[in-house]
């Protein structure tokens, strides 16, 4: 393809924005235009990506559809390309922004405001994958910042100005470490070219662990990780439906995207260092976030804790050091996409009936509306991580990466998963299982069309990758392979130094 | 021409024009019967692009002016530019809020032009006599511009402050170049630049550096010598205030970099850890202070001062890179800040400035473009990309980090952080808040202005707008090298 692909879907978005801004006037013509213009723009975003998908060659696994301007002269140029670890998240940032328009549909509070701010993060989350130089990553990673605190403190809940500056905030205290850390690899490299940094990255290992630190600062905060985690509850519980999604589906695979592209090729001596102590904040996440999740009197804040677990399980395969591990890490992540957006989804189609997230407020819910109970059913399977659904690979690839690295680490981690059969599986009875007691339950009527549509393809995604995962695995293998090679390296050195000085 | 043969003249021709100018408009204004202040405005704006006209197109050179007095290299033509850039968008600021206050007189544009005489000669001053010379004509021409509304009793306090404390500065200064020269022997930068070379720091010579920098310091708004800046943000009238915050910020830090790199460049350690202190200080109260403002111009004066701290980790490298730094984030400062003080002279209702923050509440539904506008120019001073702000901390920090400056670099990302949480403030009562009362139309300059400003921020990471700034950045840093 002589096109520069990355390029086009990248910026596409940015076409909407313009339409969206030549609409003139607040009336429901214009309201209809806006919210069509938005989602046929990103329709076709995602249409035009899965050429990128169609192109991609599954079996290189150096990057493709590379495309390089000169940009800040010497200190940054633009460069983009994709590779078998972050083409699958294009895919399922383009193919979850359709859905995320959807299901704000029924948003009537300045809509064109709304539309444009979903339009301009899908650009900068789209360009943040694509990225293959390291400032322009960190521009797109951070420039996402604005467009989300809008969306968190315009259409957010009663606590959402809280919310959305603790959320500002602590991403950026965290990210900002990182840029001192790109600043120093630029020096002592001489390039910010993410391909050359990974072909050569040559970072002595005193100076690989303060680098890995200052990513992993940045990294942590985004994924999020145990004791970092605590602005995720806030925002997910006052952001809108749309916005959650987004934030739960692909802001936080920023951080294990992150630590593939970054921490674990290019400080590999650093991640064997530090392997240990990601093991024991991964075990933490996993136990202490989901006996929190069981707490929980709030739906949304629940499915965030049941997040925060499920990153838990990705730090862990990750940083497990091998194939296994980084597959079911990178598949629990897609998983993850689908299926926390999903449960998102389903609180925003009972919450826009009731206006209240507290789960004592449901019940029985299967009766007036079995459809919902259905769908909402199959996510929280995929959430417990059932076999036959998309979240059991990923968990099962990602414990046994752990248990060959380090059998302690799967055992207590392996508790995560009963646990969090019990808090979905209870949070499933409170609120669709019961006595339909409660009068304001009565009439509630069953999903729209709309709200199927946004559904269904998340179904279909989630079941279909759970029975035949293939498709997905086979596209990061090389990537994944490139990755782990340095790591084997690294950690057959400290191996020999730590047998050399026992003897 | 005779005198154009001569070299001095034709070297030092911008200031010549510009101050013939000047004479030539306040004599106008003396003798014209009739109120005299459009024709002199609208003359001074003439005067500064003539005068940005003669920089931009001189000869592409080196160039020493009286006896080594100025000097005009590329980083000295960027920096006049740069602040004639300022002066003359500070008057287009101030014309129809004059008008409207009634305090319209011809004295204001002559005073900004000897104003701006007195940055141009800072900038290229190349001897401690001539700094002197500048920093004071600017000063002076300052200190009357902060009261220039005489009737209002805030603006006269805050001229009397400014006059006061910066009285205090200028004698600091004097005696810092005082026992320079007894040390050194010499008021000329190169020969004091020879003299340290051959003989390094004595202690002497380090306390005069000192207190020469003590009143630099004071010029810029740093960190400890910065007291003056809130009352004076608060109590001149805006559009001097946004005089003030843009082009003698912009001549100060030329002046401050230009006198360390070329005067004191041997003994960059002395200076570089105090300028480090500085910096750090002006950084963190610039961010902790700002926090509890509730009058947006009082905020902006901790934004500058803090501003000032991170230009002041370019200089604190004391390399090319850094010096590039301080030019590029000169450069973005400026204009952001015109654009944010264009923002504020269009908060007013039913006649009447204000100028609470909480008055900003709700802007985004009254004023869907002003409010656009302010708040990218308040992510863009937070340093988030990817906007203009973002890229000036880039290249200082850029900077601090190849110097080997790691504590300055992490104290200064983090103190980032935190001024991030008062420019939020902004945003937020901006966007999230229920609106108020609306405002009135603004007026076209000024609209003009801080649209301009706004563009520019949004659109400065296209390689159109980065590359050349960044180039000329790098070519300015070059003339010390």
């Amino acid at each position: 393809m002589n096109w520069p692909i990355l390029s086009v879907v990248t910026f596409l978005p940015l076409l909407g924005v313009l339409f969206i801004l030549t609409v003139k006037g607040e009336d429901a013509t214009a309201l209809r235009n806006v919210r069509w213009g938005a989602f046929w723009t990103t329709l076709v975003t995602f249409l035009l990506s899965l050429l990128i998908w169609i192109g991609f060659d599954s079996n290189a696994a150096g990057f493709q559809f590379v495309e390089q301007h000169a940009w800040l002269g010497a200190a940054a140029s633009y460069k983009l390309g994709v590779d078998g670890i972050s083409m699958p998240f294009v895919i399922l940032t383009t193919f979850l922004m359709p859905i995320c328009i959807l299901a704000s549909w029924h948003v009537t509070k300045r809509v064109k405001e709304y539309m444009i701010a979903f339009l301009v993060l899908e650009t900068l989350m789209i360009g943040m994958f694509c990225s293959l130089d390291i400032v322009l990553f960190y521009l797109f990673f951070e420039a996402g910042l604005i467009p989300m605190f809008l969306i968190i403190g315009i259409w957010g809940g009663p606590r959402r100005v809280y919310a959305s500056f603790k959320f500002f905030l602590y991403t950026l205290l965290g990210s900002v470490l990182m840029l001192l850390a790109i600043i120093y690899m630029y020096w002592t490299t001489g390039t910010t070219d993410i391909v050359q940094l990974l072909a050569n990255p040559g970072f002595t290992p005193e100076a690989q662990k303060w680098l890995w630190l200052a990513f992993f600062a940045s990294f942590a905060v985004k994924m999020p990780m145990w004791p970092v985690h605590t602005w995720l509850p806030d925002a997910h519980v006052e952001a809108p439906t749309a916005g959650s999604v987004i934030l739960a589906a692909i802001l936080l695979k920023m951080g294990g995207y992150g630590f593939l592209r970054f921490s674990l090729p290019m400080f590999p001596d650093a991640s064997v260092y530090f392997q240990d102590f990601v093991f024991v904040l991964s075990v933490i996440a996993i136990v202490y976030t989901s006996l929190v999740a069981l707490m929980q009197e709030d739906m949304k804040k629940l499915i965030a804790y049941s997040s925060v677990a499920h990153m838990g399980f990705v730090t862990m395969g990750i940083f497990a050091l091998n194939r296994q591990g980084i597959d079911g890490a990178m598949f629990q992540m897609i998983s993850h996409g689908l299926v926390s957006g999903a449960l998102f989804l389903c609180v925003g189609v009972v919450y826009d009936r009731m206006h209240t997230r507290e789960i004592a407020a449901y019940g029985g819910l299967v009766k007036t509306m079995p459809l919902f109970a259905f769908t909402f059913m199959v996510f929280t399977m995929a959430n417990v991580g059932l076999p036959g659904t998309s979240g059991f690979v990923g968990e099962f690839l990602s414990l046994m990466g752990a248990f060959e690295a380090n059998t302690w680490v799967a055992f207590f981690a392996t508790f995560g998963v009963i646990l969090s059969a019990a808090y979905a599986l209870w949070l499933y009875r409170r609120v669709v299982f019961g006595k339909l007691e409660k009068p304001s339950l009565m009439n509630l009527p069953d999903m729209t069309p709309r709200e199927l549509a946004t559904l269904l393809p998340l179904i279909v995604l989630t079941v279909f990758f759970g029975a035949y995962p293939a498709p997905i695995l086979d596209l990061f293998g090389p990537s994944v392979e490139s990755i782990i090679k340095p790591l084997n390296e690294a950690a057959a050195a400290a191996q020999a130094l730590a047998t050399a000085s026992l003897q | 021409m005779w005198l154009l043969e001569q070299a001095d003249a034709v070297a030092a021709l911008p200031e010549i024009v510009l101050a013939v100018l000047t004479l030539a408009l306040l004599m106008l204004g003396v003798f014209r019967k009739s109120d005299a202040s459009d024709v002199v405005t609208l003359g001074a704006l003439v005067a500064l692009a003539i005068t940005a006209l003669l920089v931009i197109f001189a000869p592409d050179h080196q160039a020493l002016a009286f006896h080594g007095a100025l000097m005009v290299d590329t980083f000295a033509r960027v920096m006049k530019v740069l602040a004639l850039f300022g002066s003359a968008a500070a008057l287009v600021l101030s014309v129809s809020f004059m008008k409207r206050d009634g305090t319209q007189r011809f004295e204001y544009p002559v005073l900004i032009l000897l104003a701006t005489i007195g940055m141009m000669l800072m900038i290229s001053a190349n001897n401690l006599i001539a700094l002197y010379m500048g920093l004071e004509l600017q000063s002076l021409s300052l200190y009357v511009l902060a009261a220039i509304n005489r009737d209002s009793a805030r603006a006269s306090e805050a001229g009397l402050k400014y006059f006061v404390l910066g009285a205090l500065s200028s004698g600091m200064l004097l005696y810092g170049a005082s026992l320079v020269y007894g040390f050194t022997g010499s008021t000329e930068f190169p020969e004091i630049a020879a003299h340290l070379t051959k003989s390094g720091a004595t202690i002497g010579m380090v306390f005069g550096l000192v207190f020469v920098i003590a009143g630099l310091a004071f010029k810029i708004s740093a960190v400890p010598f910065h007291m003056w800046t809130p009352d004076v943000y608060e109590g001149a009238p805006t559009p001097v205030t946004a005089f003030f915050a843009a082009a003698p910020k912009v001549a100060a830090m030329a002046l401050f970099t230009r006198t360390m790199m070329d005067a004191f460049g041997a003994i960059q350690p002395a200076w570089g850890q105090i300028i480090v202190v500085i910096a750090i200080a002006s950084m963190a109260l610039g961010a902790f202070a700002a926090i509890g403002q509730s009058n947006i111009k009082r905020l902006l004066a901790y934004s500058s001062i803090a501003n000032m701290g991170y230009a002041l980790v370019g200089l604190a490298a004391g390399t090319q890179e850094g010096v590039q730094g301080v030019v590029v984030y000169m450069i973005i400062y400026m204009i952001m800040t015109l654009g944010a003080f264009a923002c504020i002279l269009a908060m007013r209702r039913k006649g009447h400035m204000i100028e609470e923050i909480s008055d900003l509440a709700g802007l985004s539904r009254n004023h869907k473009g002003l409010a656009f506008v302010f708040s990218m120019l308040m992510f863009s001073m937070a340093g988030i990309p990817p906007l203009a702000g973002f890229f000036g901390k880039y290249f200082v920090f850029l900077a601090a980090v190849k110097a080997g400056l790691y504590a300055l670099a992490i104290i200064g990302v983090i103190t980032s952080v935190v001024g991030a949480y008062y420019y939020l403030r902004v945003v937020k009562i901006m966007y999230f808040d229920e609106p108020k009362e609306a405002f009135e139309p603004m007026d076209g300059e000024v609209k003009l202005i801080a649209y301009a400003s706004g563009a520019f921020t949004l659109l400065f990471v296209l390689p159109w707008i980065a590359s050349p700034v960044i180039a000329v950045a790098a070519a300015a840093a070059k003339s010390f090298y």
